[in-house]
């Protein structure tokens, strides 16, 4: 939801980024203000997946240009452990499996570890089971998700609905969704973003960044972006998902600045 | 005994000097064991890093010491002791030095368990010799191992576990064997027999009281009947100081199964020898092996899986994480003869490097005979998954708690299939702890 008087959570300028040297990110521009849902859409190798790994970050992709403030702090002074206390949260397209790891051990390690780092009380195991079997409900997770390795042995859905659990756990300032419907079906999708619709709030932001225009069935955004050759090359409200869906990506025609470094 | 096998090996010298002679059996075939082992021994030479079998463990910190016989154990208090006890393990033999302690231990008798044997070696030898003759000395083979020959050379005592035939032994037989005092080399003999169809499970345990310089020289032979099932859970946690040498021979019989989980978590230098003989058809065995060390541990692991009858079935996991400037070493050797048709064996040899001094040396090794046969192997050495360490990192772990989480999993899932729940809960608490302390 847009308020006139909300504050800035996130603010990208000019953001470039590489992966081997490969430059993905040519200059990406974003303002996200609490209270906000904004949805990032665009083609394979557009670099949207790039940008939240970035934003996240993940030690492959290297920063070559601009800035990110996040609540005013410089993003990438912090470690990702940092910037997850910090309160931002990445959900992975492809959470990874750590067997051995019990999920719920797992999940109670890093709510306690967000608690203290917000001078709350911690949970021991007996009271974190609890609480966590609440908030499995909230994305109809069978409990016995807790007693598996970390994301083992689950299906595509699970490891989405386990991503969404463990934002509701760490509750963030700022959540961003990397292709969180792919590999959905619908039942699953519904139950995915009904969750993630129950943890908007006016004082936190999401960024949902798909391919596809059905998420935003379920997820209402402020704004759309689509991003294309490491930039965001429009912007607008839901309406211009409905016509990316009807018309698709080409329309929106090449680059329109030159490579920076040319 | 003979001493003249000492001959110029001063490492010998000192593990046989002064050894209280042992008395002659009645046994005239105990006797004659013996006299061989004595024999063999005197022949073999400490073995170097020249010899294939042992070219990543060099001895020679162990030639350096002198040992001397365990004195009179130390009473030792109860409560020493009970620091290991496993509470599901109604049955219980504790050894002190290589010396059986009748009083701190609850053998089978005490419980009335009718026809089940388990109590010291050297009590119920005599009694048993029929039973015991067949298996023992037969499997451990010395001709060619210098630590079987001297065991055998000294072969007076150590935990003795037979099944009768048909029985399923519902409490694990703890088997404890503690190290107290610096300088001593022990021998401890250990005879397990599941006659056919019996059950049982048995944990066979070292330990040690401090961080004591000694030897222990351990030799176990297993024997699994027709149909029988045997689970061997064997742990090592020494003093990091000390040195242990482990001889495992185990046979299996018709339809046989034999599951068995080592961990090494001590010793200054640690070389376990596994040799598994599937000598009838239908067997099945599944290894799982882990090593975790630190510093300037050394852990040798030595295994093979004998496949020598058609129809046999293999399954191996073994796993070392090596942090400090520690030594793993894996040698896993599967044997196909000819004519052991439609063996079907799978191993996997899995290991974490935690440190750029610490080294992993790992060697599967197939010998392939029959040409009906499903045999897969793998091996792989790596680092912690920096992917892995992201994800944890990105949920607010710090890179501590994520590296030790990582590395505790790894460990996990062999320590995971240890059957007796709370000696699971107490090693993964012991790993855990030794994963922080790096």
């Amino acid at each position: 939801m847009i308020h006139q008087d909300s504050k800035t959570i996130l603010e990208v300028s000019g953001l470039q980024a590489a992966v081997d040297g490969v430059e993905i990110l040519k200059g990406v521009d974003l303002i996200v203000k609490s209270g906000e849902v904004h949805a990032i859409m665009g083609t394979n190798g557009s670099g949207k997946s790039t940008f939240a790994k970035v934003l996240a970050g993940h030690s492959a992709y290297q920063v070559t240009g601009g800035s990110v403030l996040f609540e005013g702090q410089n993003l990438f002074d912090l470690e990702p452990e940092e910037r997850a206390r910090a309160g931002v949260f990445l959900a992975f397209q492809y959470p990874i499996e750590i067997p051995g790891v019990s999920n719920s051990h797992f999940l109670r390690l890093a709510y306690n570890t967000l608690q203290s780092q917000r001078g709350k009380d911690e949970l021991d195991p007996l009271e974190f089971e609890d609480f966590v079997r609440e908030k499995m409900k909230l994305l109809e997770m069978n409990p016995n998700f807790l007693d598996r390795g970390v994301n083992e042995g689950f299906s595509g859905g699970e490891k989405k609905r386990n991503e969404i659990l463990q934002m509701a756990l760490l509750e963030p300032r700022l959540a961003i969704l990397d292709e969180t419907d792919s590999g959905l079906d619908i039942d699953a999708l519904r139950i995915v973003t009904n969750g993630v619709n129950k943890l908007a709030n006016k004082d936190n932001a999401i960024i949902l960044v798909t391919h596809y225009q059905r998420m935003l069935n379920y997820i209402e955004p402020d704004y759309v972006h689509v991003m294309r050759g490491g930039r965001i090359v429009k912007t607008g409200g839901k309406e211009l998902a409905l016509d990316l869906e009807t018309r698709g990506y080409d329309w929106l025609g090449v680059e329109r600045r030159a490579p920076a470094s040319a | 005994m003979s001493m003249s096998l000492v001959n110029s090996n001063t490492y010998l010298e000192s593990l046989l000097q002064g050894q209280p002679r042992l008395p002659a059996s009645p046994l005239a075939w105990f006797n004659q064991l013996r006299a061989n082992a004595v024999d063999h021994a005197g022949r073999l030479k400490l073995p170097t890093t020249r010899d294939e079998e042992w070219r990543f463990t060099d001895l020679s910190p162990l030639a350096r010491q002198s040992f001397q016989p365990a004195r009179a154990a130390a009473a030792q208090q109860a409560a020493d002791v009970e620091h290991f006890s496993v509470a599901e393990a109604a049955i219980r033999l504790v050894f002190v030095d290589g010396k059986y302690m009748p009083q701190l231990s609850t053998p089978a008798e005490r419980l009335g368990n009718r026809g089940l044997i388990v109590t010291n070696l050297s009590s119920a030898i005599t009694a048993n010799a029929e039973a015991i003759e067949p298996h023992l000395g037969q499997y451990a083979r010395f001709e060619d191992n210098l630590f079987a020959a001297l065991n055998t050379a000294f072969l007076h005592d150590g935990a003795l576990v037979i099944v009768p035939r048909g029985a399923a032994i519902d409490t694990p037989v703890h088997v404890l064997l503690i190290a107290t005092q610096p300088e001593v080399a022990s021998h401890p003999r250990c005879l397990f027999i599941a006659e056919a169809g019996s059950e049982v499970t048995i944990l066979e345990d070292y330990v040690s009281l401090n961080e004591a310089v000694y030897v222990t020289n351990a030799v176990t032979e297993i024997a699994v009947g027709d149909n029988a099932r045997i689970s061997h859970i064997r742990v090592q946690r020494d003093s990091t100081e000390a040195f242990h040498i482990g001889n495992c021979a185990v046979s299996l019989a018709h339809a046989s199964r034999y599951r068995s989980v080592s961990v090494a978590l001590g010793a200054r230098i640690s070389r376990y020898d596994l040799n598994t003989g599937l000598d009838a058809e239908d067997a099945e065995c599944v290894i799982d092996g882990l090593a975790l060390i630190n510093g300037r541990q050394l852990a040798d692991t030595h295994s093979s899986i004998d496949h020598a009858k058609p129809n046999c079935t293999s399954r191996q996991l073994h796993k070392c994480i090596a942090d400090g400037s520690a030594h793993a070493v894996f040698n896993g050797k599967i044997m196909v003869r000819a004519g052991a048709q439609n063996t079907d064996s799978a191993q996997s040899s899995r290991n974490l490097l935690l440190n750029a001094k610490a080294r992993i040396d790992t060697k599967p090794q197939l010998e392939i005979f029959a040409n009906d046969v499903k045999c897969a192997h793998g091996a792989t050495v790596g680092q912690l998954d920096s992917e892995e360490l992201f994800y944890l990192k990105s949920r607010g772990l710090s890179g501590v708690t994520a590296r030790n989480l990582l590395t505790y999993a790894f460990g996990a899932e062999i320590i995971d299939r240890i059957p007796i729940a709370s000696l699971k809960y107490r090693l993964e608490q012991t790993v855990l702890e030794q994963i922080k302390k790096n």
